[in-house]
């Protein structure tokens, strides 16, 4: 069988309470060199807190890695989240000193290193976009969209115009409508049609006044561009509202396309997607928030401004929503960003858009005569099949995301988006190998044709990992969300 | 592989995007760099940025030391350059590591669940006051000015569309929180009472009183916590409903203010209403021990628009640095480091009182204080910056009153000589 995964030791390693032993510890602090204080009411100890070695900390944590996959293992398709390579040289840059360790609250006149690489960052991210003006200060995708929306709101408010909807299209991340609600905005769900994109029928008659904005992901999580975006945006302003684009899928246009050309209002970024800063594990991530003018005194404070031909940050903004996070976002995913794009340039940030988009497209006609493909549209950077071919057999996109497991891939985005029953969302990023991308599909194919011979080896994977599926009832059931001592 | 798609050029992947769309320039950003250049434009970037400048800012954003193996670890590709742990069978090692670090929180914090993060503290606050909303069916916010005053802005900004009736209570000349004050504030309409401590001036507020307060009004009390190494030798605010903390200090790059992390810990009957990813134990079908996320159901990507938060992307990185930190200190080492904060900051405060120095807000705090300079703060910060020292936060922007004023840290890595070289310049 086409595989990538063979056997391997893989240590097993008990919880760090549970290799914990008393008076053990992992460092050592120089000595006080000023008299000792006693406090009062100081707590004796933290109960059961671990004790152990230096040595003992680096093999736990050692040990815990190599049960993980991640972009460097290999190749990892979850669609929508653009796992794409994590330069090395973004981490060196982001900790050296004074930057690593600068403190926020420096004066201006001692951090303007960091303010030059906020405003370079943001010069750039605006020509990319094709937008106006921009904050950096929101953490995270999700965080970015709260501030569009925020924006959006105190907009449409100084038009004396505020409105008590937002409209989202079915195929939208679970953000989206997470946010609106936040934000305080009754949400309404927009149909998408045949080819999987806006239906401006409906669109048409839901786009009333009391309509704040539509929040549209372009491509969308079909991996679809919206041919009809002039029109959307052309009928979303006619009737007074805002158009928000969920820029998660950026990555698909930079260089070929601009928001800001195609009548978007309003976008966030997330730099951990488009622009390679890593994922962590779950993050953290940034969700920098680009506007058109209108938009522009609303932005968070500090606003990243100029005096004197020099960076600076205007504390002075009347009309600011306010602060959406303490200091200035996550300076460590600006340094990352800005060390992408420099080291990519004009050139090699469009070749990386046309890498993506061919690689998603390779993938797409590889696998299309094996499982089905919903929407015959053309594709952008990813591409979405479903389990159709499969399901008859009793195989569902979940079994198959688990046989990849065997074959030693990270599987792609399972179940989303939901206007796709048995979605399963794939993009490989313009980091992957043409090789690479032929073991995948081997492994693909060789996975459907398995799940009409042999189907109990696919809803019973992986069978080649260091446990097997887990019963995820029964732990949110009865949930155990700690170790506790067993006394 | 053009050739395998019947394509002529990568240009045909894009002609379905409509002319008017398309960018037909090239972006006005330089040609590519080698990471040397790129080397070289970070490094002036932080020579302007005040390197090995000694610093005693605090204020949310603090210097502790960080041992070196945490970034030796978190610099494996298979921690960083994962995502969600959405696979738990290939991802058990982030999902144990989150497992220990909910476990580790809710040690230090006395609570009976933590979350695996939020953003930053600020945003935990936020997170933290919408919870004890939906557990109380409340609206009213009664927040401590003496809680971080970015904090406070976060908590207006992104309560504001939903008109949440915020009140804020003052601080005694003891620099504690106004407990009269806050019993005149609460009432039935009352959701949660936020406090921090230390609080922003440095004091340690007494969390059964300010619980007291809350509780009888049929609130909740949100203990804020602005550095989690101060509970090497605080106790546990095992009085409070919810703990919104933040994570930095546990050995988080101060990195220019982020990333970060933050965390919500809580007792176990609010757990359905915590919002951000939980981590829980579970069984394969051999009876093997793993771990997986759960409690999916509070989430944005199955509850979309009745989720309790809009969090997708957290800190998980950030939240293994503090994993590590805490597994490397342990038990012994943090209450040391706890108390060795301590030490600093009141050898420091009695340096400026023994050179002729006001110190304000004599109640017990941990590792800053507040202090008034002889000279102005814009004086002084330049004088100082010309002999490499950054003497501490003007407090005059966020509290009129305090105008003059300076907030100064001592953590442990300030040397002994470098506290009396402080209390030197700010008496000149």
């Amino acid at each position: 069988m086409p595989t990538r995964a063979s056997r391997h030791i893989v240590q097993n390693e008990p919880l760090l309470f549970e290799v914990s032993s008393p008076g053990k510890q992992g460092c050592q602090l120089p000595p006080l060199d000023v008299p000792a204080v006693e406090l009062a009411g100081a707590r004796a100890e933290v109960p059961d807190f671990p004790e152990i070695s230096e040595l003992e900390v680096i093999r736990h944590f050692t040990r815990l890695s190599t049960w993980n996959y991640g972009v460097d293992t290999g190749l990892y398709p979850l669609g929508s989240c653009t796992m794409k390579y994590n330069p090395r040289i973004n981490e060196a840059v982001t900790r050296l000193e004074g930057l690593g360790d600068g403190h926020p609250l420096q004066s201006a006149a001692l951090a303007r290193g960091a303010l030059r690489i906020m405003d370079l960052l943001a010069q750039y991210l605006l020509e990319i976009t094709g937008m106006e003006a921009i904050t950096l200060q929101p953490a995270a995708g999700a965080q970015g969209e709260l501030t569009g929306i925020l924006l959006v709101r105190e907009a449409l408010a100084a038009r004396g115009d505020a409105r008590r909807k937002v409209l989202i299209p079915d195929s939208a991340h679970g953000t989206n409508p997470a946010t609106a609600a936040i934000a305080g905005y009754q949400v309404e769900n927009l149909k998408s049609n045949a080819a999987g994109t806006v239906d401006m029928a409906s669109l048409e008659k839901q786009m009333t006044g009391e309509v704040a904005a539509l929040m549209l992901t372009n491509p969308n999580t079909l991996g679809i561009f919206e041919q009809d975006i002039h029109r959307i945006a052309d009928l979303v302003h006619e009737r007074g509202g805002m158009l928000y684009m969920d820029g998660a899928n950026m990555n698909a246009l930079v260089g070929r396309s601009r928001p800001g050309d195609f009548g978007v209002d309003v976008m966030h970024l997330n730099l951990h997607k488009t622009f390679s800063t890593p994922h962590g594990g779950g993050g953290p991530g940034a969700g920098p928030v680009a506007v058109k003018r209108e938009l522009e005194p609303y932005l968070p404070i500090p606003a990243l401004t100029r005096r004197n031909g020099e960076p600076a940050l205007d504390y002075d903004r009347p009309r600011s929503i306010g602060r959406v996070r303490a200091f200035y976002g996550n300076f460590g995913m600006f340094t990352r960003a800005l060390a992408y794009i420099m080291a990519n340039g004009c050139d090699g940030l469009k070749q990386t858009t046309e890498d993506a988009v061919l690689n998603a497209n390779y993938l797409r006609k590889k696998l299309e005569g094996a499982y089905a493909l919903p929407y015959p549209t053309p594709s952008m950077h990813e591409v979405v099949f479903s389990d159709a071919a499969q399901a008859p057999h009793g195989v569902r996109t979940g079994d198959v995301a688990k046989r990849l497991i065997d074959y030693g891939f990270h599987p792609y985005t399972v179940s989303f988006p939901l206007v796709v029953r048995g979605a399963m969302m794939i993009e490989p990023t313009e980091s992957a190998s043409q090789a690479e991308m032929d073991e995948f599909v081997e492994a693909m194919l060789a996975i459907a044709e398995e799940a009409k011979t042999q189907p109990e080896l696919v809803t019973g994977a992986p069978h080649t990992t260091k446990i097997g599926r887990l019963d995820e009832v029964a732990a949110a059931r009865q949930p155990r969300l700690r170790w506790q001592p067993s006394r | 592989m053009l050739d395998d798609l019947g394509l002529d050029s990568v240009d045909a992947l894009f002609r379905h995007i409509p002319e008017y769309c398309r960018l037909t320039r090239p972006l006005d950003i330089p040609k590519g760099k080698s990471e040397a250049e790129i080397l070289d434009f970070f490094r002036a970037a932080a020579r302007d940025n005040a390197p090995g400048f000694t610093s005693f800012l605090g204020a949310g954003a603090y210097q502790h030391y960080r041992p070196v193996h945490i970034d030796t670890l978190v610099s494996r590709g298979e921690w960083f350059t994962a995502y969600t742990p959405y696979q738990p069978e290939i991802s058990q090692g982030t999902l144990q590591s989150i497992f220990e670090f909910q476990t580790m929180i809710c040690q230090l914090t006395g609570q009976e669940v933590a979350n695996a993060g939020v953003y930053d503290g600020s945003t935990a606050l936020l997170e933290a006051c919408m919870m004890a909303a939906r557990v109380t069916g409340r609206d009213g916010l009664v927040v401590a000015r003496s809680v971080h005053p970015q904090y406070r802005e976060v908590l207006r900004t992104l309560t504001r569309s939903r008109e949440f009736p915020i009140a804020e209570v003052g601080y005694l000349p003891s620099g504690r929180l106004d407990l009269d004050g806050l019993r005149a504030a609460v009432s039935a309409s009352t959701a949660a009472v936020a406090v921090q401590s230390p609080n922003f001036f440095g004091t340690i507020e007494d969390w059964e009183q300010a619980a007291a307060i809350a509780h009888a009004a049929g609130a909740l009390l949100v203990a804020v916590i602005a550095d989690p190494v101060s509970l090497g030798l605080l106790p546990a605010p095992a009085a409070a409903d919810i703990v919104a903390m933040e994570l930095q200090g546990f050995g988080i790059p101060v990195g220019f203010g982020g990333p970060y992390a933050g965390i919500l810990a809580c007792r176990e009957t609010f757990v359905r209403s915590l919002p951000g990813r939980l981590v829980g134990e579970a069984r394969d079908a051999e009876g093997r021990r793993g771990f997986v996320l759960t409690l999916a159901t509070r989430e944005q990507h199955i509850r979309r628009e009745k989720a309790t938060s809009n969090i997708c992307t957290n800190q998980a990185l950030c939240a293994l640095m503090a994993s590590i930190f805490m597994a490397t200190y342990g038990k012994q080492g943090l209450r040391e480091l706890a108390q060795q904060n301590l030490a600093k900051a009141a050898y420091a405060a009695a340096a400026c009182r023994g050179a002729g120095l006001e110190v304000l807000f004599p109640a017990p705090r941990f590792h800053e204080f507040v202090v008034k300079p002889r000279r102005a703060p814009a004086e002084l910060e330049a004088a100082c910056a010309r002999e490499r020292l950054i003497p501490g936060l003007p407090l005059g922007r966020y509290y009129p009153e305090l105008e003059g004023a300076l907030l100064v840290c001592a953590t442990e890595i300030i040397p002994r000589a470098e506290l009396d070289r402080l209390a030197a310049a700010l008496a000149a």
